[in-house]
């Protein structure tokens, strides 16, 4: 199994000799990311970006995998939760255990990200409300939390202790419906991160925490320690330059009002332009998707099935290894997809080849299994005439035994491969394109139509593969098994 | 009839020397010792379960046995070598569905590098033989009907010229009309070829038809063996009497 992940890994990566910088799948996150490929290009470093990789964990380890050289990241995320183990006690200490692992990171670029009370901008003026303290002189304040919010311990329970906030109603509210209600008047103040695009739309207040008690999520750039000194002295130019409502400005600017990021990243920086990148069109876009797309179907399938093939033929010959065989693929099976993409990293990085890697492990099971029952379906009577003639085990195999499975091979096949389809629309969360990758932004921006981009040719093309499929299994059915099956 | 000393001079087929088949736990053919002559017809009797069949597969190599087993006077120790000088055929044929009868017929010369032109010349001659055209021959096992299907399970067999046919109830799949034109011809090609057969029968009737060397068998060992008639006067213990009356009952 180690050497074809490897082999893959080898075909799949190209020497890359550009720095590349990755983003995790949030729009703040993706205009930083398009900062600092800005930022590095226009000091003279050529640079490319990974955009929407999922969630920090993902980029954390394709950091250190070297799968990419810098990535936008938060003093808070890297404290309490990629480090969590080593309870530094403030940011100050992250340099040195940033160190340890072979990376480093940037000055702050200007904002803080973290939890923050947020109020309706009228009211704050009409109550006179400048800080979280000033909350207790107004219970009457329909004040809404998000769930995760008022149930962490560090959240609401903390934040009323060291505020003495006592006697104030408290309602749970679903994050996304708590902007709803504020505009709707139904409550008054609400927990925010203090750079979401809502507070600029809305004209909200931010809370000042006068007296500290929100841990800062600092906004840096995390990078690999052998980046050139030309290119972090380009990422540290960008520092103490965006502050929290020009963040603000920018996310709303991108979530809100369909400016690019690139364009966003461009004003973020003044304008200027460098390494323009040129928007191709919808159908130029859908075809280059499609090609992603079944390039990583179709290089797992192709190995999935030089590999299943003569284990289904070992599990058929053997019962008791092969009950082994199609329990381990069948544990292979409840891997959760995402869980497997990755557990994949460390080995193979990003982009392609971990996501061929897995679409190989998942369709390993169906076409085993369907090879495991074809060969152990056959009547025992043909098995019996077959070796009376004097057949080898070779020519039985070969003559007599696939011919008359592969009607339930081609099954298993087509099953492995329209599970593909779907699954290596996944794939976008670590960089493999496809599908899955106008998904991803389409859920980002809240656009039903970018989704619906990705997610109606996926189901085509899975609509399509099963009907080839489904035509190639009828053409290479035996003749003789069609009429013996009317 | 031949006698017991002309019986053991004659060059032998099959030697068994305590030959035994056991599945699991279940003792399938117990130890048996018998000898076949070159050219004797042997037809082996017994209700199911009496291991006629079972005795049948071993001297195929078709089920794992213990004791010794002599072919044409050597021990065996490759089965694909004996099997090439085996013709088998079992109740539906075993044909292969996904090959036409032709490619059923030929598959094996074809494996072993015949070149076309003999396999055309026996695949023809043996149609002749049993009675198909060439027409029938182009069809897959589904397009044709039970007899033809024993027919050309009957060439597969044939097609390397072997020594033996083993015959398992060939004739019990077939309506009464097909089974009796059928065991007819089945019994003039075994009087013209001349060849040693080993059949699993299931019934008394077809054993006279055949005629031959009975061998009488029940729980998995051999009763009694010889001819119908001697059964009738000299039966070896009571079942031999109990089987010939239950079948002529009916």
């Amino acid at each position: 199994m180690r050497w074809l992940l490897l082999l893959l890994f080898a075909v799949m990566t190209c020497p890359a000799q550009a720095e590349t910088v990755g983003s995790k799948k949030f729009t703040e996150g993706v205009i930083l990311g398009e900062v600092a490929r800005e930022a590095l290009t226009r000091a003279g470093v050529p640079a490319t970006h990974r955009r929407e990789l999922g969630g920090s964990r993902i980029l954390w380890d394709a950091l250190k995998a070297g799968a990419i050289d810098v990535y936008p990241d938060y003093t808070g995320t890297l404290r309490f939760e990629i480090l969590s183990g080593q309870r530094l006690a403030s940011d100050a200490q992250l340099p040195r255990a940033l160190a340890a692992q072979g990376l480093a990171m940037s000055r702050p670029i200007g904002f803080s990200n973290g939890y923050a009370l947020a109020m309706r901008g009228d009211l704050a003026k009409r109550y006179g409300i400048r800080t979280i303290g000033d909350l207790v002189r107004h219970p009457d304040l329909g004040i809404g939390l998000s769930n995760e919010f008022v149930d962490r311990k560090d959240g609401w329970p903390a934040l009323s202790r060291a505020y003495g906030l006592t006697g104030l109603a408290i309602r749970g509210i679903d994050h996304d419906l708590a902007y709803r209600a504020l505009a709707a008047g139904q409550i008054a103040v609400t927990d925010v991160y203090t750079t979401d695009a809502e507070i600029a739309a809305m004209q909200l207040v931010v809370l000042a925490d006068d007296r500290g008690f929100f841990p800062r999520y600092d906004a840096v750039f995390v990078y690999r320690a052998d980046l050139p000194a030309q290119a972090v002295a380009a990422l540290n130019a960008v520092a103490g330059t965006i502050d929290e409502a020009r963040m603000r400005d920018l996310n709303r600017s991108v979530a809100m009002d369909g400016l690019s990021e690139t364009a966003a990243a461009r004003r973020a920086l003044g304008s200027g332009a460098a390494g323009d990148r040129d928007d191709d069109g919808p159908a130029r876009r859908l075809w280059d998707r499609t090609l992603e797309h079944l390039w990583l179907v179709a290089v797992a399938l192709a190995a999935a099935i030089a590999v299943a093939l003569p284990l289904g033929i070992v599990a058929a010959r053997r019962p008791r290894l092969g009950t082994l065989v199609l329990s381990a693929t069948g544990v292979l099976q409840t891997i959760p997809s995402l869980a497997l993409f990755v557990m994949l990293i460390p080995l193979l990085g990003i982009g392609a080849a971990p996501t061929i890697a897995a679409l190989f492990l998942y369709s390993l099971l169906p076409i085993v299994r369907n090879v495991h029952a074809g060969l152990t379906g056959i009547s025992p009577a043909l098995i019996d005439s077959a070796d009376a003639l004097g057949l080898s085990r070779a020519a039985r195999l070969r003559r007599i035994e696939l011919p008359l499975a592969l009607p339930t091979i081609m099954a298993g096949v087509r099953t492995a491969a329209v599970i593909a389809v779907g699954l290596a629309t996944l794939g976008a969360i670590i960089g493999a394109g496809g599908y899955g990758q106008p998904i991803l932004t389409g859920i980002r921006l809240n656009n039903t139509a970018l989704i619906l981009e990705g997610a109606i040719p996926a189901a085509v093309m899975a609509l399509g593969i099963e009907a080839a499929f489904t035509w190639i299994q009828r053409r290479t059915t035996p003749r003789g098994l069609r009429l013996a099956a009317n | 009839m031949v006698t017991r000393r002309e019986f053991a001079r004659k060059p032998k087929m099959f030697d068994l020397v305590q030959l035994a088949v056991t599945y699991g736990r279940t003792r399938a053919l117990a130890p048996t010792t018998l000898a076949i002559a070159a050219g004797e017809v042997v037809l082996l009797l017994g209700p199911s379960g009496s291991g006629k069949s079972t005795l049948l597969r071993s001297l195929a190599g078709l089920t794992p046995a213990t004791g010794a087993l002599r072919f044409q006077g050597a021990p065996v120790t490759d089965w694909r070598g004996v099997r090439e000088r085996l013709g088998y055929v079992i109740q539906d044929g075993g044909l292969f569905p996904h090959i036409t009868a032709r490619g059923n017929v030929t598959l094996m010369a074809r494996e072993l590098g015949w070149t076309d032109t003999a396999i055309d010349a026996r695949a023809t001659e043996l149609a002749a033989l049993v009675g198909l055209d060439a027409a029938q021959l182009d069809r897959f096992p589904a397009a044709l009907s039970g007899g033809q299907r024993q027919r050309v399970a009957i060439m597969r067999a044939l097609m390397l010229d072997p020594a033996v046919l083993l015959l398992d109830e060939p004739l019990s799949a077939l309506d009464p009309i097909t089974r009796a034109r059928l065991a007819g011809e089945l019994r003039d090609l075994i009087a013209r070829l001349g060849k040693t057969v080993i059949m699993v029968s299931h019934s008394l009737g077809e054993a006279r038809f055949f005629g031959g060397t009975a061998v009488l068998m029940r729980d998995g060992r051999i009763v009694q063996r010889g001819s119908i008639a001697d059964f009738a006067a000299h039966p070896a213990e009571p079942f031999v009497t109990e089987f010939l009356e239950a079948e002529t009952a009916l």
